[in-house]
C-alpha cells in the first residue's frame, strides 16, 4: 500500500496509473502527483496556477 | 507513428488519449516539461525524432513557449504556435474573430481602471470582466453596478501580475441558462454539447449541466470560420446563443431550440482543449477521432498533403 504524504493514510489506487497524473486522498483531501508507479510513488502536487486550464 | 505529449499535468483528457494512442501501437513519449530544459536549437527533452508533437500543457505559458520552441527545431506540433499564441490571450482571440468577421460580443481592451470604467459605464450593467489569460472560469466578474466596478478594477490593479491591468471589459451576452462547446479539428466538428446551469458562468469546470447537441449548419459555419480565424488546430470553440430564450429552470439543455434569432457569437476558442466531459455527453468516441485526426496531422507532415477531415 501506498501513504499519503500529507497525513499518512493509506491509498487504495487504481491499476492504471499514469506518471503525472494527479490523486486525491480520499482521508485528508490533498492532492498527490504520481511520480513512479512501479511501484507508486507520491507528492504533493503543485498548487493550481493562475495560467492553467484549456 | 511517434508520438510526443507534453505535459505537467496528466488529466483525465490526456489519459483517454493516451490509452487510444497505445491502443493503436503507436509509440507515445510522455514528455513531462518540468523535466527539461529548451535551448534555442534543440532540447533534451525526447521530442526531436517525434513524427508528431501533441501539446496537453496545462500552463498556458509553457504551451506558448514549447510549441514556438518545437517549431524552431522543425518539429512537427499541435496546435501550432500561432494559434496557441491567439489562444491563449483573450483579447488576441477577439481580434482575430472580429477581424475575420466571426460573430463575438462586443470588447474592449483598456490599460487603467479609469479607463477601463469608462468601458464599463459604456457597456451599461451588466457587464464582465475577463482577465485575459485564465480558464475554467476563473476570476470572470460580472458587473452590476459602478460601485462593484470600482471595486474590481481597484482589486485587479493592486493584485500585482501586469497582466491584471489589461483590463478586458465584455458585452454581458443573454443566454439561455446555457453555452454551447464544439470539439473541432481544423474547423470540422467532431462533437458538441451544451453546458447548462443557472449561475451565469455555465462552464463545465463550474459544474455546469453537459448534454449532447447537434451541430447545425449555422453553427458549423461559425465553428470552422473561428477556427480559420485563431489558426485551425484541435480546438474547443465556445459559442452562445443570442436572443434564444432562457430555458424553464428544470429543463435540460435539448429543450431549448439552438441559435435561436440573434444567432451564435462565438467567446472563446481553446487550443489545448479538455474533452472528458464532452466524451462522457456525447456518443461520439472522442478520443478515437481525436487520435484520428492525429494521425492524418502525423501523415500529412509526412507527405505535405493538408489533412480534410
Amino acid at each position: 500500500m501506498t501513504a499519503c504524504t500529507e497525513c499518512g493514510a493509506e491509498l487504495s489506487l487504481h491499476d492504471d496509473l499514469e506518471v503525472g497524473e494527479i490523486v486525491d486522498c480520499s482521508t485528508c483531501g490533498t492532492e498527490l502527483e504520481v511520480l513512479e508507479t512501479a511501484p507508486p510513488s507520491l507528492d504533493r502536487a503543485p498548487e493550481l496556477a493562475e495560467d492553467w486550464g484549456e | 507513428m511517434r508520438v510526443g505529449l507534453l505535459y505537467s499535468r496528466i488529466r483525465r483528457d490526456e489519459k483517454l488519449l493516451l490509452g487510444e494512442l497505445r491502443e493503436r501501437g503507436h509509440d507515445v513519449e510522455k514528455i513531462d516539461v518540468r523535466e527539461h530544459g529548451f535551448d534555442l536549437d534543440g532540447t533534451d527533452a525526447p521530442l526531436m525524432d517525434c513524427d508528431l508533437v501533441v501539446d496537453r500543457c496545462l500552463a498556458t505559458s509553457r504551451s506558448v513557449h514549447l510549441t514556438e520552441a518545437c517549431e524552431t527545431y522543425g518539429v512537427p506540433v499541435v496546435n501550432s504556435a500561432d494559434t496557441a499564441a491567439v489562444c491563449a490571450n483573450k483579447a488576441k482571440t477577439s481580434l482575430a474573430l472580429a477581424d475575420a468577421g466571426v460573430p463575438t460580443p462586443e470588447t474592449t481592451v483598456a490599460f487603467t481602471p479609469e479607463s477601463a470604467l469608462d468601458a464599463i459605464e459604456d457597456f451599461g450593467y451588466p457587464c464582465v470582466l475577463k482577465p485575459v489569460v485564465g480558464s475554467w472560469g476563473r476570476l470572470m466578474a460580472k458587473v452590476e453596478s459602478e460601485s462593484a466596478a470600482e471595486a474590481i478594477l481597484e482589486h485587479k490593479d493592486t493584485l500585482g501580475h501586469y497582466e491584471h491591468s489589461v483590463f478586458y471589459v465584455q458585452e454581458y451576452v443573454e443566454k439561455p441558462g446555457r453555452d454551447v462547446r464544439v470539439l473541432a479539428a481544423d474547423g470540422e466538428p467532431i462533437a458538441a454539447m451544451t453546458r447548462s446551469g443557472d449561475h451565469w458562468l455555465t462552464n463545465a469546470a463550474k459544474g455546469g449541466e453537459v448534454n449532447a447537441l447537434d451541430v447545425d449548419d449555422e453553427l458549423a459555419e461559425v465553428v470552422a470560420d473561428a477556427s480559420d480565424a485563431v489558426g485551425g488546430g484541435l480546438l474547443g470553440v465556445d459559442a452562445m446563443e443570442r436572443g434564444a430564450p432562457r430555458a424553464p429552470e428544470d429543463a435540460t439543455g435539448d429543450d431549448v431550440e439552438p441559435g435561436a434569432e440573434g444567432g451564435y457569437t462565438v467567446h472563446e476558442v481553446n487550443h489545448t482543449v479538455e474533452f472528458k466531459a464532452l466524451d462522457e455527453a456525447v456518443d461520439v468516441d472522442v478520443p478515437a477521432a481525436v487520435v484520428d485526426w492525429l494521425e492524418a496531422t502525423a501523415a500529412s507532415e509526412t507527405t505535405g498533403l493538408e489533412v480534410t477531415a
